[in-house]
């Protein structure tokens, strides 16, 4: 739990320019009295249900689960939600929020595109206006999802400027929001930003773990050894371990991109890699140069190609109740092949990093031992990068 | 008494307004800043603003960030814009110089290294972005120690409240952000800022300077006149960006378009 202002330990708070802090403070009051409002809690719940389609299932990887030899692997079905990833639960929770405070515009930066889809969705159902981010690099990486996010009704504005990746998207997310804050509600994909964002969006998407405990102890009798996702600001993985995080024989491990090796200095493992310092409105580690800039990143999955990570992930790792590892392109790769072919699953790029890494767990554990993997986003986005990877056109 | 202080007690004393420059430091090179910063004293300067480049300028347009870009990769550090102030302070000990940025490179050297640092060469106050007062108190309690003016930003959206806050909490100066937007936006409502302007000097005593959206020399004009500085930003640095292929031309093509604004800005008084 973070103090008053945002803070868990030395990490997040409010780092931004003095036009957004009242704008922030007005969500935040907002998001406080809404948090408890059974009416708007009611609506959302219906929504989970109804339009997303929760509760998704926990699916036991059988075959895959015995070809690995070891702990039996439960996969959180998040791609089974609506519009493909674990994102539509943040947003549907932000939009009913922007609707109760009169907003008529929201914005949303997107890497991979899932959160810009997702947000996209809302607003269409809501008769929101819309406009997403995105890095004129992920434009060309993520074809499919910018004609969604078109056809949804979005305005989607290339980002030409830094590294024309998500943390560029996000600085101009910032920049309109501040030239419009009196119409407008910046709808962040992930757990960070300024307080109270790395918050919300764990409160939207504690839903996951709430709805995996449940599951496993129905399914296996008991807790899991170790729950695994994928890092990239980290909102999936928090979703998961927040309602696991009291129960400390449980296993939280965070799975980063390492890209081409950490010690290639092409990854966006800022956890595992990085140091702390400040961006995008929080404290948090940073994937930086000696000087305190922010050097590029790069991963296979524009998902996790960000510097930063969300502030509580950072306390996580300081405090030791995580375990922040890095998986790279080519053992994401592998296990995006694996769980296609096995269990007949293709998974998001993202996700088969936590895959890759319980391709390393899973063995070491016993047959009666479970692992929660959190499979966050569905493949189909993906496909065009890995079919390129293999010289094949589609 | 401050040198940032001190230059306001005597422009008031004069009748006069500041006219308050900023530059990217490193911008398009890092041997073009000191001599540029001396033409802009001579030129009717009274306080330089000299950004620190940053890789990730959020609340900076277009054109500062691409000034930014061009520092990078140029290679300036903030270790480099602190040796460039030394290097401006040999020649001129009257004209105050603040840097203004974002808190990451600060940060990555540590609050009280940098704070040390940046007084023993010559800084006189600091302005970072990204840092409002609720996260200010550690690195303004050791620029306070420095001696360094600790320079805050207040925006239209800023309640009483924070108004009254920040005014406790800076010195030096306020600097009033004209307009919800970035730097280098176009709108400039001055019947508003002058509103708001009256409006923050019932809170503080403090020189109120205003910046964003001036971009030439009436509007300079019509500022100096509501408020007691006009921070003039990308109108330079897109002059910067004109004479980029021709640096040894910039101090002298930078400082013809301040005089402008001197210029005007005098003439206003006058009236």
């Amino acid at each position: 739990m973070p103090d008053e202002k945002g803070h868990f330990g030395p990490y997040g708070g409010r780092f931004v320019a003095e036009t957004l802090m009242e704008p922030i403070e007005e969500l935040r009051q907002a998001y406080a009295r809404y948090r408890d409002d059974p009416d708007f809690q009611a609506e959302l719940e219906a929504d989970l249900a109804h339009y997303v389609g929760r509760p998704t299932p926990l699916y036991f990887a059988k075959r895959w689960s015995e070809q690995l030899g070891g702990a039996r692997i439960f996969l959180k079905r998040e791609d089974l939600s609506h519009t493909g990833a674990h994102k539509i639960n943040n947003t549907v929770g932000q939009a009913l929020l922007a609707k109760r405070m009169g907003k008529t515009r929201l914005i949303a930066e997107t890497g991979a595109g899932q959160h810009g889809v997702a947000t996209a969705t809302v607003a269409a159902r809501l008769g929101l206006e819309c406009v997403v981010y995105m890095g004129a690099e992920d434009i060309e990486r993520q074809a499919p999802n910018v004609y969604r996010m078109r056809l949804l009704g979005a305005e989607v504005v290339p980002v030409t400027s830094g590294s024309r990746t998500l943390k560029d998207a996000l600085n101009e997310a910032m920049r309109d929001w501040v030239t419009h804050v009196d119409n407008t509600f910046y709808v962040i994909g992930t757990v960070a930003g300024p307080h109270p964002y790395p918050v919300m969006v764990r409160d939207f998407q504690a839903v996951i773990g709430r709805e995996a405990r449940t599951q496993i102890l129905e399914q296996l009798g008991a807790l899991p050894q170790a729950l695994v996702a994928c890092v990239g600001g980290g909102s999936n993985a928090i979703g998961l371990f927040h309602s696991f995080c009291k129960d400390e024989q449980v296993a939280l491990y965070g799975v980063e991109a390492a890209g081409l090796g950490l010690e290639s200095g092409q990854h966006a493992a800022s956890l595992c890699a990085g140091k702390p310092g400040v961006l995008h409105g929080n404290r948090t580690y940073l994937v930086e140069n000696s000087h305190g800039q922010i050097i590029d990143t790069h991963s296979i999955s524009a998902g996790l190609d960000y510097p930063g990570v969300g502030p509580e992930h950072a306390w996580l790792k300081d405090t030791g109740r995580a375990t922040y590892v890095a998986i790279s392109d080519e053992e994401a790769l592998g296990a995006f092949h694996a769980l296609t072919r096995i269990e007949g699953i293709i998974p998001a790029l993202e996700s088969s990093h936590a895959l890759a890494y319980a391709t390393q767990l899973a063995p070491t554990l016993a047959p009666e031992q479970g692992i929660i993997v959190n499979l966050s986003g569905r493949g189909d986005k993906d496909i065009n990068t890995v079919a390129k990877i293999e010289g094949i056109s589609l | 008494m401050s040198r940032i202080t001190e230059r306001f007690t005597v422009l008031r004393g004069q009748g006069r307004k500041a006219l308050v420059p900023y530059i990217t430091a490193g911008d398009p090179q890092p041997q073009v800043t000191v001599p540029l910063m001396h033409a802009m004293v001579a030129a009717g300067a009274d306080i330089l603003e000299l950004g620190v480049p940053f890789s990730d300028p959020m609340a900076d347009g277009p054109v500062i960030q691409k000034a930014c870009e061009r520092a990078l990769a140029a290679g300036t550090s903030l270790l480099d814009v602190l040796a460039m102030v030394a290097e401006f302070r040999r020649k001129d000990q009257e004209t105050p110089v603040i840097l203004m940025g974002y808190l990451n490179p600060i940060e990555i050297l540590g609050y009280r290294s940098f704070a040390e640092q940046a007084a023993a060469h010559g800084v006189d106050g600091l302005l970072t972005v990204d840092m409002p007062p609720e996260e200010a108190e550690p690195l303004a309690a050791v620029c306070k120690e420095q001696g360094l003016d600790r320079i805050f930003l207040l925006a239209p959206t800023s309640s009483p409240k924070r108004i009254e806050q920040i005014s406790a909490l800076g010195s030096g100066f306020i600097y009033y952000v004209s307009l919800k937007g970035v730097t280098g936006a176009s709108t400039l409502d001055v019947d508003d800022v002058s509103q708001r302007v009256a409006k923050i000097r019932h809170y503080t005593t403090m020189p109120v300077g205003v910046g964003f959206g001036i971009r030439d020399a009436r509007s300079a004009a019509q500022i100096a006149s509501i408020a007691d500085a006009a921070v003039v930003g990308s109108a330079l640095v897109k002059r910067i960006e004109q004479y980029q292929n021709r640096p040894e031309v910039i101090p002298e093509e930078v400082s013809a378009l301040l005089r402008t604004m001197r210029e005007a800005i005098d003439a206003t008084e006058n009236v």
